[in-house]
């Protein structure tokens, strides 16, 4: 006989930056059903951004997130730029795309890392991070700051790449390509990782679309899109590059995703090196006139969308912002139900929700209202299934 | 093969109030709000249009919202806008019925300025927490700042 068990995922976890609430309804094993509860990091940024001109704007929407800090940024230029129709200097243009891409590779194998360590892979774990460490040394080296680069700015970017920059940013393109390799090795031919991913968190292509899901949760059940190339800005229409799409919409497919744009990254910041002309960064704007725009980026995690509205003084007076999780993690309604508990860890970790916080997590039995799991049991649950999988394998 | 620009120009046009393309790829929309939901059907399930996000404004004419529709294949973006004149008690259709999408960017509307969505499966607090006093939006204008 099955009863239903409550299991609260969240709010808080130290790992994570945006804490979210998942309380799964479960019976037996099986997710029955999911709530979703988001706002604990609610900071009114939107209502703030009324408050500041358009050039502190940049450094506040760099604040939202810690992981991609220069989607924000880039998607805000974009709507400002839009909104003013101003042209920005070609070598800018350049220097956002390699900061973009830069922070793609770094945020992909941070994902990399706690995926694996969500299904018993803690090699993988300590390996993608570790080649993650040169890329933020790289940001130190152009911007001064690990992260939070505050590169850009409303007409162009604050600070140049010297040439002195460029030799040991190609080196850590050679490091982290030749790991990618590995990784690509590692995930793609392991019978172990395959028999765990394969079909677990399925999302189809109709459901995909219902939900207006973004960016490699989209491009992983077969829907083409990235704003890069639909809508090109920065100097994504000036390299040649392919768009990664996957088919199966499980989280296989999710990872290969994330694994092969890793390639496209290192070739975009490559080309971009090689081409990126002389000469200004900034175009200088003195002032922004009165109407609206809309900038995109594809971040990370997929599609930032920025609309901002102008009356002609020296701050926005609206400015929305929608980050691709907002679309992604609601999605979890449909790739978590029907899975079991040993999978919703890795499921709901899937879109890259910036950190879904497991530790924090209690088994709670309904009928009798107290906890008979904690956080620790859950990752154990879900890295036990693989250890399975491994022994029926061998 | 007309572009999808004159295909959404056909197609709206009974409803449209005033049609303005800031540049190439950005198209704002005024469309009569009676006519939401048809001209939503048209544009996400006939063209195939990807809803981006929606984003509500309190403006001195009344609440504005922009449903901000994406065609990916030539990176277009369709803003439909719909003014709400009635700012005691604004209503309009839920599109969330349409496509699961809008679900949780209609909440956030009707929790920071207080729309109600029509027809919407789960209208209940997304951002805000769930005991905030009803009433106070705060994205509308005429709020008083505490000191």
């Amino acid at each position: 006989m099955s009863h239903k068990i409550v299991i609260p995922i969240g709010p808080y976890h130290p790992l994570q930056e945006e804490p979210e609430f998942f309380r799964l309804y479960v019976e037996g094993e099986k997710v029955v059903d999911i709530d979703i509860v988001i706002g604990y990091n609610h900071r009114g940024i939107e209502e703030l951004a009324e408050h500041k001109h358009f050039d502190q704007v940049t450094f506040l929407v760099e604040r939202i997130c810690g992981i991609c800090s220069t989607s924000h940024p880039i998607a805000y230029v974009n709507a400002v730029e839009d909104l003013a129709k101003i042209s920005v200097p070609e070598r800018a243009l350049y220097i956002r795309s390699i900061i973009g891409e830069l922070e793609r590779i770094h945020s992909h194998l941070l994902w990399l890392g706690l995926a694996g360590h969500f299904i018993g892979y803690n090699t993988v774990w300590m390996w993608a991070w570790k080649y993650r460490e040169p890329v933020l040394d790289c940001f130190e080296m152009i911007t001064g700051n690990r992260n939070h680069y505050s590169m850009m700015k409303p007409g162009g970017v604050r600070r140049d790449i010297e040439d002195e920059h460029i030799p040991l940013l190609k080196k850590t393109l050679d490091e982290i390509s030749y790991a990618t390799d590995m990784f690509k090795g590692a995930v793609m031919d392991d019978p172990v990782i395959k028999a765990r991913l394969r079909g677990i968190g399925v999302l189809t292509r109709e459901q995909a679309i219902n939900w207006c899901v973004v960016g490699p949760t989209a491009r992983a059940s077969g829907v083409n899109i990235d704003v890069r190339r639909d809508d090109p800005y920065a100097a994504y229409d000036r390299v040649k590059w392919n768009v990664v799409v996957e088919k199966d919409g499980d989280i296989f497919a999710k990872t290969v995703v994330r694994i092969l744009e890793l390639y496209e990254s290192i070739s975009i910041i490559r080309q971009c090196l090689d081409k990126m002309p002389k000469g200004q960064i900034d175009a200088n704007i003195k002032e922004i006139p009165p109407g609206e725009g809309i900038g995109r980026h594809e971040a990370p995690r997929g599609e930032v969308f920025h609309y901002v509205r102008s009356d002609g003084t020296n701050r926005p007076i609206r400015h929305k912002i929608r980050a691709p999780s907002y679309m992604n993690v609601a999605s979890n309604k449909i790739a978590a139900v029907g899975g079991t508990i040993s999978d919703a860890a890795i499921t709901l970790a899937a879109v890259d929700p910036c950190y879904c916080c497991t530790e924090r997590t209690a088994v709670i039995d309904r009928s009798l209202d107290k906890k008979i799991m904690n956080g620790w049991d859950l990752i154990r649950l879900s890295q036990a299934k693989t250890a399975r999988l491994k022994e029926d394998i061998k | 093969m007309n572009s999808l620009k004159t295909q959404v120009k056909e197609r709206l046009s009974p409803w449209v109030i005033n049609w303005y393309e800031h540049s190439a790829r950005r198209v704002y929309i005024d469309v009569k709000i009676e006519a939401l939901k048809e001209i939503a059907k048209i544009l996400f399930k006939d063209l195939g249009l990807r809803f981006a996000t929606a984003s509500g404004c309190d403006t001195p004419r009344g609440i504005e919202i922009l449903y901000h529709f994406s065609f990916d294949s030539t990176g277009e973006i369709f803003s439909l806008r719909v003014l709400i004149e009635d700012r005691n008690n604004p209503q309009i259709d839920s599109l969330a019925t349409l496509f699961s999408g809008a679900e949780w960017i209609e909440r956030e509307i009707w929790e920071l300025l207080g729309v109600n969505f029509k027809g919407h499966p789960n209208l209940k607090h997304l951002l805000l927490v769930e005991d905030w006093p009803e009433g106070k939006y705060p994205l509308r204008k005429n709020r008083k700042i505490i000191q």
